[in-house]
């Protein structure tokens, strides 16, 4: 029980203090259950944290469910997966209560904040367009990709514009190629 | 179709097939959600700019804020929160228990390796959706302070590293000061 307990706690205070998800809870993650408790070894942690992030949702939901169940099987990646959500789910319910739309457009100042604050989130996902494309080593000849892609979503056609369509593409795509061209060895090199 | 039934098949849909982390989570929130004309594409903005200042995942936020405005209540949170981590998280479990350490296999290399452009176009589709008046205003006076913040914001957090967070608090304080 007290294990149960001390997995919610540590994930709530996870959930708490990670502002903007992802990246920026892993290293609240690896520190509490990497150094504060030895739940986990850190060469254990990475190799967990590879599968979490190898599987579709929300990385800090997935890299709790799989610590809670490695230190006690299903009830714990529930308790853990419940304890990381909880916290937010909390404060956006409260936003959601008390500051509805309605809210924001019956009161002047609001509204004014928020003509502001609207075209800073456009500017808050341009870059992160930029920086995807760098990492994903995006060159003069592959751009054509992620172009098509936002293209045909943006058209807004039926079908076509439905992110889920390329995602699937995507993956099969990958697959494919990847088993066609580079011939992998036993061991997992190239 | 009840509503409760379309906010879980709508944030199932997210959960399954959210790959890339939040920005790239945005597009699709955008497709089932705003696409369907749930919610308006103002307070979509207004839900991305309040989870950067929250603490929590996009995912999560979005999810607990559109299920209580969709269904009126609480039970409309509960609902899609539960249902945007119910497919991962039953993934996540039989991953860690019967593949174990193979997330080398050529499968997921390979259908990563796919999946990369894919995000960066996933994103940008993200970005070019909220591109419109309902963001930058209709008159061409307020479209100039407009596109001056999102100018502003974007060299603050692209070239000069500065928190999302105070990139958000600066332009809402702008908006006070100029609108």
């Amino acid at each position: 029980m007290k294990l149960y307990i001390d997995l919610f706690l540590t994930f709530v205070r996870i959930g708490v203090f990670t502002f903007g998800g992802g990246w920026a809870m892993l290293a609240l993650i690896e520190r509490e259950v990497v150094e504060r408790h030895s739940w986990i070894e850190r060469s254990d942690f990475l190799d967990l944290l590879a599968m979490a992030q190898s599987m579709p949702g929300i990385l800090a939901v997935n890299i709790s469910t799989v610590i809670g169940d490695r230190l006690a099987g299903v009830r714990g990646s529930v308790v853990a997966a419940l304890g990381t959500i909880l916290p937010s789910f909390i404060i956006i319910l409260l936003i959601a209560m008390f500051l509805t739309p309605d809210v924001i457009k019956n009161n002047e100042t609001l509204t004014a904040i928020f003509r502001g604050i609207r075209p800073a989130v456009v500017a808050l996902i341009v870059a992160p367009v930029l920086t995807t494309a760098r990492s994903a080593g995006i060159t003069w000849r592959t751009v054509i990709i992620p172009v098509a892609v936002a293209t045909l979503i943006y058209s807004g056609m039926p079908v076509v514009s439905n992110p889920i369509v390329y995602i699937a593409l995507g993956a099969a795509g990958g697959y494919i190629c990847y088993t066609h061209s580079m011939p992998t060895r036993e061991d997992g090199t190239r | 179709m009840n509503v409760y039934l379309k906010l879980i098949w709508a944030y199932l849909k997210i959960g399954l097939f959210g790959f890339g982390g939040g920005y790239a989570m945005l597009s699709l929130i955008q497709s089932e959600v705003v696409g369907r004309g749930w919610i308006t594409g103002t307070m979509f903005t207004d839900i991305v700019a309040i989870s950067q200042m929250t603490p929590g995942p996009i995912g999560i936020n979005s999810a607990t804020y559109i299920g209580y405005v969709i269904a009126g209540g609480v039970w409309g949170s509960v609902v899609a929160t539960l249902a945007v981590v119910l497919p991962p998280f039953v993934l996540v479990l039989l991953a860690s228990r019967y593949i174990g350490h193979h997330q080398d296999s050529a499968f997921i290399r390979g259908a990563f390796t796919g999946l990369r452009p894919v995000v960066v176009g996933l994103i940008a589709s993200a970005a070019l959706l909220l591109i419109n008046s309902e963001n930058f205003g209709y008159e061409p006076g307020e479209r100039c302070i407009t596109v001056a913040i999102a100018v502003v914001s974007f060299v603050a957090v692209y070239f000069i590293k500065v928190h999302p967070i105070a990139v958000i608090v600066l332009a809402g304080f702008a908006g006070w000061l100029l609108f």
